[in-house]
């Protein structure tokens, strides 16, 4: 925007010689034609579906009875969801599963990252592809091998253990009979990690690209005050990174209140037994799917939206506190 | 040169015309293992229509009925004739946008004799509109392993007498063989709720709407489920799971309660090496209940309404379509007249040679006419929620129960 005003003004004629009504060429339109297509497919798939939930979530509407049959119902939506017990239990899931996962993913990638930056040479980029293998493999891939690890009888996860379990010393730390991982107490766990495993090399990726723009200059002058490793890292790094934890931070937070496939797929579609696994999109899927209730649905949706948005400006304003702008 | 242009113009129209009249295609909705009854329909079809093509376009199961659910909505890229399963019945019938197939020109209910007693009011919807006719039925049955019961020193008569029996009947076979009797003790719950029902009741609500989940049906229920938690002899894993299925594989399932159709899944994936192992029995406690059916019906905005309905009567009521498709994808013929085929009594090699086709045939014609509701799904899901609070945390039934009612109402905002 900036670019193309300043350009008019300097390369535009005066205004005084300019004709009043130009007549606008074929000629003139063509910028314009050749950026509709944005715009036309913005409309069709981006604002119109928007605004369309919007609508919706004031109505009460069965989409297989057609649209003839959507009843307007006001706030209802909003005020019955907000009186859900399951829709409250679903967003405190979701809460529990976004912290358990997120925080120990920035924990370990700084360092991780950090690590990685300084060691392994050339095979860095091997090293680092291999941590990002699991943000690119399919969720329903991941889900369902993860389902299968932790599967009760025949799952690698409880053969291990057990084995362990049988063995002299360590039978007082390990289980002897194999651990079912649908009880409620562990499929949030579960849950968890998988998140944690699949985005660790993600957001290690991204503090590793934040690395490499810091100035090679101030490490060497660290090293000239006699600064050690840790010192390095905690007073040339860490600060220097900040403004991609808070991209991280933010991407991780908006991610995570989202989540949908991995528990989806965890347990079965579910939300596990007392529903404990049950995220704040699923719940939005089964009022839309099961109960055929897509007015409801919306009202989740665009709860959780005004709920992610909160947060993410409660974000901000913690990063800004803590000197994000000094940089 | 301009006219002999327009003339060959005019000519190439014509033909292009006449080539879509002559080859009208209709378009068939539908979902695996369903959509190869429709295939192996075509060449039938094509006997009697021979201009008219058909169109098979099948999607997964749940991407099916979600896909039918938006094409309802928005009137868009409905099909000709829609295949719709047991378990989206009520949620279709309801909406109003079928076609109302006890009208004229279809008059569907004059063929209401000739098709399975309990399927046709499966699929009225409360003010008396046929939405759909039935193709198949799913006569519930007990399969179980033969060769584990002899280990155990049990009999078939001990598993079906009565529930406590099956419930004792399965703490031997765990003992003995390691093996659990069911997949999940909610599967005992979900066979009970639909015991002893009469014509025209409803499994969660009755006609007027009310919940009936607060009643003995439901507690009853809810106490065997809980007895077999109890004795540890359901291996607590959900049907059509990846563990489900290795479960069988391992032998570690003595026992599936399920439709008759079951039979192909165990033979074609689910456990084929155990062939010959498996019998068929009627379920426990004489109870006769239906398990799934597949039915067909016509969008009010499908453009070929009268094609559609030609060919949904060729899949409901040929009988050498119905027999065609039950021999290929174990599909249970709902055509009265296709169930006194000699195949009914030929011997399934499976089951160890059992003539297993006659005994889901007199469970089939005991099965009484439910009603179904449009909110059957929730009121499943909520029941399920509930009963997975008694087994895992000792919730008592009877709050158990009220909570699950208060919810239901409350969801369903009667």
């Amino acid at each position: 925007m900036t670019i193309s005003s300043s350009t008019a003004v300097n390369f535009d004629p005066p205004v005084a010689t300019m004709p009043r009504h130009r007549k606008l060429k074929l000629w003139d339109w063509a910028p314009y034609v050749f950026i509709s297509p944005f715009f036309i497919l913005f409309l069709i798939f981006g604002a119109f579906p928007l605004g369309f939930s919007i609508y919706l979530s004031f109505h009460q509407w069965d989409p297989a009875m057609g649209l003839e049959a959507m009843k307007w119902v006001g706030l209802e939506n909003y005020i019955f969801v907000l009186g859900d017990d399951w829709f409250r239990q679903s967003l405190w899931n979701t809460i529990w599963i976004a912290i358990v996962s997120g925080a120990p993913q920035h924990l370990i990638a700084i360092p991780l990252a950090f690590f990685l930056n300084i060691a392994f040479g050339h095979w860095r980029n091997t090293v680092v592809g291999m941590y990002f293998l699991p943000f690119i493999t399919s969720t329903v891939a991941i889900a369902l091998v993860f389902n299968s690890l932790f599967s009760r009888e025949f799952g690698v996860v409880n053969q291990l253990l057990t084995h362990l379990g049988h063995l002299p010393i360590l039978e007082w730390v390990f289980p002897s009979t194999n651990i079912d991982w649908t009880k409620p107490e562990y499929v949030r766990w579960q849950i968890a990690f998988v998140v944690w495993w699949r985005y660790l090399g993600w957001n290690t990726v991204l503090y590793l690209a934040a690395l490499q723009t810091i100035p090679r200059d101030l490490y060497e002058a660290a090293l000239v005050d006699g600064a050690t490793r840790w010192q390095q890292f905690w007073h040339v790094t860490v600060p220097l990174l900040k403004p991609m934890m808070f991209f991280a931070i933010t991407l991780t937070l908006i991610g995570n209140l989202q989540l949908f496939e991995e528990p989806f797929i965890l347990t079965g579609g579910t939300g596990g037994i007392g529903q404990v696994g049950k995220t704040a999109a699923m719940h939005m899927y089964n009022t839309a799917f099961v109960e055929s209730d897509f007015g409801t649905a919306s009202a989740v949706a665009w709860l959780l939206f005004l709920f992610i948005a909160v947060l993410t400006w409660l974000n901000n304003k913690l990063f800004n506190h803590s000197g994000l702008k000094d940089h | 040169m301009k006219f002999s242009l327009k003339r060959s113009m005019i000519a190439l129209m014509l033909t292009i015309g006449s080539t879509v009249q002559a080859n009208t295609t209709i378009t068939i909705a539908s979902f695996p293992d369903l959509d190869r009854s429709a295939k192996v329909a075509i060449p039938l079809w094509k006997k009697k229509y021979p201009k008219i093509d058909i169109k098979v376009v099948s999607l997964s199961y749940a991407d099916h009925h979600n896909a039918m659910t938006t094409a309802l909505a928005t009137g868009a890229n409905l099909p000709d004739v829609m295949a719709v399963d047991m378990g989206f019945i009520g949620k279709f019938a309801e909406s109003g946008g079928l076609e109302d197939l006890s009208k004229a020109p279809y008059n569907g209910l004059q063929l209401k004799d000739k098709l399975a007693r309990f399927s046709i009011p499966l699929a009225m919807s409360g003010t008396g509109a046929l939405s759909a006719m039935p193709t198949d039925i799913g006569p519930g049955a007990l399969f179980y392993r033969k060769d584990l019961l002899d280990k155990a020193g049990v009999s078939e008569e001990d598993l079906t007498k009565s529930w406590e029996s099956f419930i004792e009947v399965g703490k031997k076979i765990k003992a003995s063989t390691g093996a659990y009797m069911l997949a999940s003790a909610n599967d005992i719950k979900d066979i009970y709720i639909r015991a002893g029902l009469q014509d025209g009741e409803g499994i969660y609500f009755d006609k007027t709407g009310k919940v009936l989940v607060n009643s003995p049906r439901f507690e009853k229920a809810f106490q065997l489920a809980k007895q077999a938690r109890a004795a540890g002899i359901d291996s607590k894993v959900n049907a059509w799971s990846n563990e489900w299925s290795e479960s069988f594989k391992r032998n570690k399932i003595a026992a599936q309660m399920m439709g008759a159709w079951l039979a192909g899944h165990l033979h074609n994936w689910l456990a084929p090496d155990q062939k010959g192992k498996w019998r068929s029995a009627v379920l426990p406690g004489g109870v006769y209940a239906s398990w799934g059916g597949s039915f067909y019906a016509i969008p009010k905005k499908a453009k070929n309404k009268a094609l559609a309905w030609e060919f949904i009567k060729l899949m409901t009521t040929d009988k050498e379509q119905q027999l065609s498709a039950f021999r290929t994808v174990d599909a249970f013929p709902a055509l009265l007249e296709a169930q006194t085929d000699p195949f009914i009594d030929q011997p399934i090699d499976y089951l160890g040679g059992q003539k297993a086709r006659r005994q889901w045939l007199e469970t089939a014609r005991r099965i009484p006419a439910v009603d179904v509701d449009k909110f059957d799904p929730v009121a499943n899901e909520i029941v399920n929620t509930e009963l997975e609070k008694v087994l895992e945390q000792g919730k008592d039934i009877k709050t158990a129960l009220t909570d699950a009612k208060n919810l239901i109402e409350r969801r369903v905002r009667r």
